[in-house]
């Protein structure tokens, strides 16, 4: 059956299995990823198909998980690594910057690096401290790198293939909070390019964009906002390098208001980016200047504090209110 | 070979037995050594080598012919022609050694020093300084000579390396691999988590230290407590010290750890004892910590001279031979030079070049205004 029902963990599960089946050189690597399947059982199953040799259980060391990942890379080999956890990708942050976003360009193109990591993101779920950050933007700003976040499960299955395919480094980043939500998926179906942003929602007073886990939530803002007769339409940007600037600017001109929204802190966020460069591109098109909602500068809180943190339905509304008041 | 019978193994030079855990990290103890600074052939119980008078004159050619490149690199930085050199005077028979006991299959992942150990993969000595000069990063294709792009980021290349060798134990190849770094880097956590990946999957690895005694100013002793080479036990595998200036030794050393390698009996820590007669790069002032005594000492043991003595008095090599390759060192300058001169700055577009393998719009959109912007001063008549 070509069309399935199935939770944003299970098709990336799905993803990877047809990655693994097609492509002998593809490799999952991580912690726990092997007879567990994963913290979040992503890898649910792999490495009894697969093998071992092919869903690779490695030593806790994330430095040593991204460099390892390179020199196979560097012997011909795609491996998928999985970090466990946003706040621990840091150990390899030298890696991942100083290493893979480089050398392809080091080597004038005379090699590729088809890695992909694979990190769960983003609050939501009652997490303990290092378990609930959105980090997208540090990767982002890294020449080399292409950072993309799925919201969907068809996405989710489609994205993977996609950044699994590429011969660039990918940085993917999973909504965990959404993991288990159910959405369809066609494994028939041709997807559109990894980096084109989608319209979820069409509208014309407001345009609301988003990606990953906040994508549900503008989807919901849009239809609460609807009962007050105003017609918001809702981007789902699914990648944050690049960022698909072309389809902002046509709602942008069509709507004349734009509200970035991500869960990561405002400041230097990718809702800066967003802001500054429709500013240009749009000046006499927006009615109101581009507003962005998104979490503070400070640390991500105890997670009784999260939904103070986030942004909810009511900040989303909020937003749009206020770019309307203009 | 055993790690106990490594940690076990005779002290040759030595003249008192001390303990390894009071033995202090620089002195010389259990260095395997086959050829005295003097220029005499000793045995070693574990290590032997045979090589003929030509395969001898050979790895003579190798060190002198790389001295001279790095010392006309030293040149074209002082004459302004390189941004920065890092010299490997003083290192040339750990590189050649090392360099020299590699299959042409094998893979090495160097820092940003093994000019000597690229000399003997035959990657062209001009290529190496396209980044001194600020033209590239690096810029040559890794895979023509298994030779990879200089590393500067002290200890990153160990965990490719490691990856690398997983990849070819995977394919079933009985090729090694070869991370070189030094003393300093021993400290980075890269370093430690490459011993970690490849004792676990007992990747071919073999990891080459030049302990050249400093990392910049810091000594040794500022990286570690226990001489470098023990480090591998604590891993489970093998670590063994050579002499770093005795080219005789580092080649049958790193040869028998590569066996082992193909042999799938996983990594082996060399750790080749030396010095770095220079200063670091050529932006260091190592009189600001370093004694000149200490310096000369070292001269003494020069690599090269102590092999020049031993070819001599075996009657391995006569005058014309040293003669020629005389002539041959200043070919060699001589077209170093010739080629940095030439060497053109890269094409402005370059900047946008290679960032991404599969493009990418802000780049493409970038390239583009920068392209715009260049083109107004055309209209402007500039
Ligand atoms: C991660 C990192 N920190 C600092 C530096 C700056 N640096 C370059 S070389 C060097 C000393 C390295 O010493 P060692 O590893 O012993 O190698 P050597 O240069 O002596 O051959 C330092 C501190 C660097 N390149 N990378």
């Amino acid at each position: 059956m070509a069309v399935q029902k199935l939770p944003l963990a299970k098709a990336l599960n799905e993803s990877l299995r047809k990655a693994l089946d097609t492509d002998p050189k593809v490799l999952i690597m991580g912690e726990d990823v092997g007879k567990l399947g994963g913290v979040f059982r992503v890898t649910d199953g792999l490495q009894k198909d697969f093998g071992e040799d092919r869903v690779i259980d490695t030593p806790l060391a994330e430095s040593g998980i991204v460099g390892t990942a390179i020199g196979l890379a560097l012997r011909g080999y795609r491996p998928v690594v999985e970090i466990q956890f946003d706040g621990f990708v840091f150990p390899a942050y030298d890696q991942i910057v100083t290493q893979l976003a480089k050398m392809h360009a080091r080597a004038l193109g005379k090699i590729k690096m088809p890695v992909v990591i694979r990190i769960p993101y983003g609050g939501g779920i009652g997490a303990v401290e290092h378990h609930s950050e959105s980090p997208e933007a540090l990767f982002a700003h890294v020449a080399g790198l292409k950072v993309v976040s799925p919201s969907n499960s068809s996405d989710a299955y489609w994205m993977l293939q996609q950044a699994i395919q590429s011969d660039d480094p990918v940085i993917f980043f999973e909504p965990k909070r959404r993991y288990w939500d159910k959405g369809e998926v066609d494994v028939e179906a041709i997807p559109g390019p990894l980096h084109k942003a989608r319209i979820d929602r069409s509208g014309s007073d407001i345009t609301l964009a988003a990606y990953g886990p906040m994508v549900k939530v503008c989807v919901e803002a849009a239809a609460a906002a609807a009962e007050e007769g105003k017609s918001v339409e809702v981007l789902d940007l699914r990648s944050m390098s690049p960022i698909d600037f072309d389809t902002i600017q046509k709602s942008v001109e069509k709507t004349g208001r734009l509200v970035v929204v991500h869960e990561a802190p405002v400041f230097y966020g990718s809702g800066a980016e967003i802001a500054a460069r429709i500013t240009e591109r749009c000046f006499y098109h927006l009615e109101a200047p581009v507003l962005r909602v998104g979490g503070y500068h400070a640390p991500y809180p105890p997670a009784r504090l999260e939904e103070e943190y986030l942004p909810g339905l009511d900040r989303v509304l909020d937003a749009v209110d206020r770019s309307l008041a203009y | 070979m055993t790690v106990e019978s490594t940690a076990a193994r005779k002290p040759r030079r030595s003249t008192k037995r001390v303990s390894a855990a009071k033995e202090p990290q620089n002195s010389e103890p259990q260095l395997v050594q086959l050829l005295t600074p003097e220029g005499e052939r000793v045995e070693h119980p574990e290590y032997e080598i045979d090589l003929t008078p030509d395969e001898l004159r050979g790895l003579y050619r190798d060190m002198v012919l790389t001295r001279r490149f790095d010392a006309e690199a030293t040149s074209l930085q002082r004459q302004g022609e390189l941004g920065l050199w890092a010299s490997l005077l003083g290192q040339e028979a750990a590189q050649i050694g090392s360099g020299r006991a590699l299959r042409d299959d094998d893979y090495v992942f160097p820092t940003y020093r093994e000019h000597g150990v690229a000399w003997c993969r035959g990657v062209d000595p001009t290529n190496l300084l396209g980044m001194f000069r600020g033209v590239n990063h690096g810029g040559w294709d890794p895979s023509t000579n298994n030779f990879h792009l200089y590393t500067i980021v002290i200890g990153s290349q160990t965990l490719h390396a490691t990856g690398y060798a997983m990849g070819v134990a995977k394919d079933g190849a009985d090729s090694a691999v070869i991370a070189y770094f030094g003393d300093g880097a021993s400290s980075q956590g890269d370093v430690a988590e490459s011993f970690t990946f490849s004792a676990v999957y007992n990747a071919p690895v073999v990891f080459f230290c030049q302990n050249n005694q400093w990392a910049i100013s810091e000594p040794t002793e500022k990286q570690t407590r226990v001489p470098l080479y023990q480090r591998a036990q604590g891993f489970g595998f093998p670590g063994v010290r050579v002499d770093g200036n005795d080219v005789l030794a580092c080649l049958a050393v790193t040869r028998s750890a590569l066996e082992r390698a193909r042999r799938g009996e996983g990594p082996t820590l060399v750790e080749a004892f030396t010095y770095r007669m220079g200063a670091h790069t050529t932006s260091d002032d190592p009189t600001k910590y370093r004694a000149d005594e200490e310096r000369q000492a070292w001269e003494a043991k020069d690599p090269i001279l102590r092999l020049r003595t031993y070819l001599e008095n075996a009657g391995h090599a006569d005058e014309a031979f040293f003669t020629s390759l005389d002539e041959e060192s200043e070919t060699l300058g001589k077209r170093v030079r010739e080629a940095v001169r030439a060497m053109p700055d890269p094409d402005h577009l370059a900047i946008f070049e290679n960032v991404y393998a599969d493009g990418h719009a802000l780049v493409d959109e970038e390239r583009a205004q920068f392209l715009a912007y260049q083109a107004s001063f055309a209209e402007e008549g500039n």
